[in-house]
């Protein structure tokens, strides 16, 4: 045999074997989280009061039924304020402003707020909102949670449209077609399931959101649909419950803990094999 | 020589009416193209007759591509591009500052290199630029489109399945799909840039069939590639060369009978 041909062959057995052992380290710590989170939280989440009772004072039995409904109408909300601005920005950047200054601009700043640490963004809502108003509420948390989906939707959109060969944009302009029909029929369509992708990536990282809700929507002990009041969500009462001393409230914070989890899992499954059907 | 070689696979019928004799469609006058600085095209000066085909051969890089891209405005898509001159379509300039580009697409139809199919079923393919255009009842755009496809000689393939999506088809099948959409919204012309050039022999040969029958009813010009098909479908051939409209004439004068010797080095494979 060759002798480069050898070198070869031994270069591709050691760096496979380390590529082999990255996978499993990686996925090491997943399991593992997943496995504790899933054993601690499984007798919670196997108790039906889990989801029609109130956070308990300590000492007593309840559930999380006020936190999981104000979650999840925090990320509704959230969510419905953000994509519409996220994706309109997202379309101007790829479609219109392309490489222009005020494109470039906008895609630093946007970078720069992707990656702003969520407290910031709670302490800013706090500060022009909340203390404003002077009352903590669930818009307050639903605004805090809209500004974190933006940045991600502005950004996939953008890349997204950016895949779309420009051919597809020569051949609807060939029609006479107009400009936005052109983005709304055909490259919409075209980057549909990356732009829905990055939605729902908006949606699995603001469900897990706790620093931003702290300074906003705080915290309900009790039943509430109002937005204009403070209003329960899983992340600070796992965050509080943990914290505490007492074993029903840890009980309940792994269950609070293991449903965000299954629920964000269940999302991308959803979206994944409805993507793959309709591709 | 080296013509003869071409002679035998060029079977034409017998002359046709010469350039100067035929109503021209598009008048090209004084046209200069740039890319940012770099200048494509220089002073090309020509007529397009009507409902005939006129093909632009030329090394890569002689501007054909660019050429026929001024017919449809598409360079306006692109900022750092521009063009002088003019363009006369029924006695208006096409290149004129505010003339609507979509308007003037609409009407001069144009088909790409690759196929380029919409991420949308083969019906809606068809129908989604006729609606751009046109509000038909459901009957009516049913048969527009089984026309269009039926001319584009797609309709025996595609008429059980018109709901699949347009990706599905082969590529050739794309092509035909491509051309069909650019009939059904009936432009007056229909530019081709290198249409073939991506399909195997079979598929090519019935594109070039269904460019012969589109001469009835549309002026078409084509860019290629290939010389066999220039001499085999076109009424009227352009060689370009750097940018400069070289020599253009009948078919079979250009072929035959080259009066610039530039003309005949590209057209015998000594060069290019």
């Amino acid at each position: 045999m060759n002798a480069i041909y050898r070198s070869r062959k031994r270069v591709n057995v050691v760096l496979l074997t380390i590529s082999g052992l990255a996978v499993v380290f990686g996925l090491f710590w997943l399991a593992w989280i997943l496995g504790t989170l899933f054993y601690e939280g499984g007798h919670a989440l196997a108790r039906a009061t889990l989801y029609y009772q109130m956070t308990p004072p300590p000492g007593a039995d309840g559930g999380l039924a006020n936190a999981i409904v104000g979650s999840a109408l925090l990320v509704t909300v959230g969510t419905l304020l953000g994509t519409p601005i996220g994706i309109l920005a997202g379309t101007w950047l790829a479609e219109y402003g392309k490489r222009g200054w005020l494109a470039g601009a906008t895609r630093f700043l946007n970078d720069v707020l992707l990656s702003a640490p969520s407290i910031v963004i709670g302490l800013f809502v706090y500060s022009v909102y909340v203390a404003q108003v002077r009352h903590f509420s669930g818009w307050a948390g639903a605004i805090a949670l809209a500004l974190i989906v933006i940045p991600v939707v502005v950004r996939t959109t953008d890349d997204m449209l950016k895949l779309v060969p420009n051919s597809l944009r020569e051949a609807a302009a060939a029609l006479g077609c107009p400009a936005w029909k052109m983005i709304v029929f055909v490259t919409y369509r075209a980057a549909r399931t990356g732009i829905l992708t990055g939605v729902l990536l908006a949606v699995a990282r603001i469900s897990g959101e706790t620093a931003p809700l702290l300074f906003t929507a705080l915290n309900n002990q009790f039943w509430s649909l109002n937005l204009n009041a403070p209003m329960s969500n899983l992340p600070t009462v796992i965050f509080q419950f943990a914290m505490s001393p007492y074993q029903d409230w840890h009980r309940l914070a792994w269950g609070g803990a293991a449903l965000v989890t299954l629920a964000v899992l269940l999302l991308n499954i959803v979206a994944r094999s409805l993507f793959r059907r309709t591709d | 020589m080296e013509t003869s070689r071409l002679l035998r696979t060029t079977v034409r019928p017998a002359a046709g009416p010469a350039l100067q004799d035929l109503r021209p469609k598009l008048q090209v006058r004084g046209l200069n193209f740039f890319y940012g600085a770099y200048q494509a095209l220089r002073n090309i000066t020509l007529d397009i007759p009507e409902r005939k085909v006129t093909a632009f051969i030329g090394p890569s890089g002689c501007g054909k591509s660019t050429l026929l891209r001024t017919f449809n405005r598409m360079y306006s898509l692109y900022p750092e591009q521009r063009a002088e001159g003019e363009v006369i379509i029924d006695g208006e300039n096409l290149l004129e500052r505010g003339r609507d580009v979509a308007l003037i697409r609409a009407k001069i139809g144009m088909v790409f290199q690759k196929p380029t199919p919409f991420p949308m079923s083969i019906y809606e393919n068809i129908a989604f630029g006729v609606r751009l255009y046109e509000r038909l009842s459901k009957r009516a755009m049913d048969e527009r489109v089984e026309l269009a496809l039926t001319r584009a000689g797609l309709w025996q393939e595609v008429r059980n399945k018109l709901h699949q999506s347009g990706n599905s088809l082969s590529g050739g099948q794309q092509q035909r799909l491509c051309i069909a959409r650019g009939i059904a919204i009936q432009p007056e012309v229909l530019l081709l840039d290198e249409p073939c050039s991506a399909l195997d022999p079979i598929s090519t040969a019935r594109i070039e069939e269904l460019i012969h029958e589109l001469k009835s009813d549309y002026t078409v010009v084509i860019v290629t590639h290939n010389m066999q098909q220039a001499a085999r479908v076109s009424d009227f051939t352009a060689y370009m060369y750097l940018g400069e409209l070289i020599e253009y004439g009948a078919t079979d004068s250009i072929f035959i009978k080259p009066s610039r010797k530039e003309t005949e080095d590209y057209i015998t494979g000594r060069f290019g």
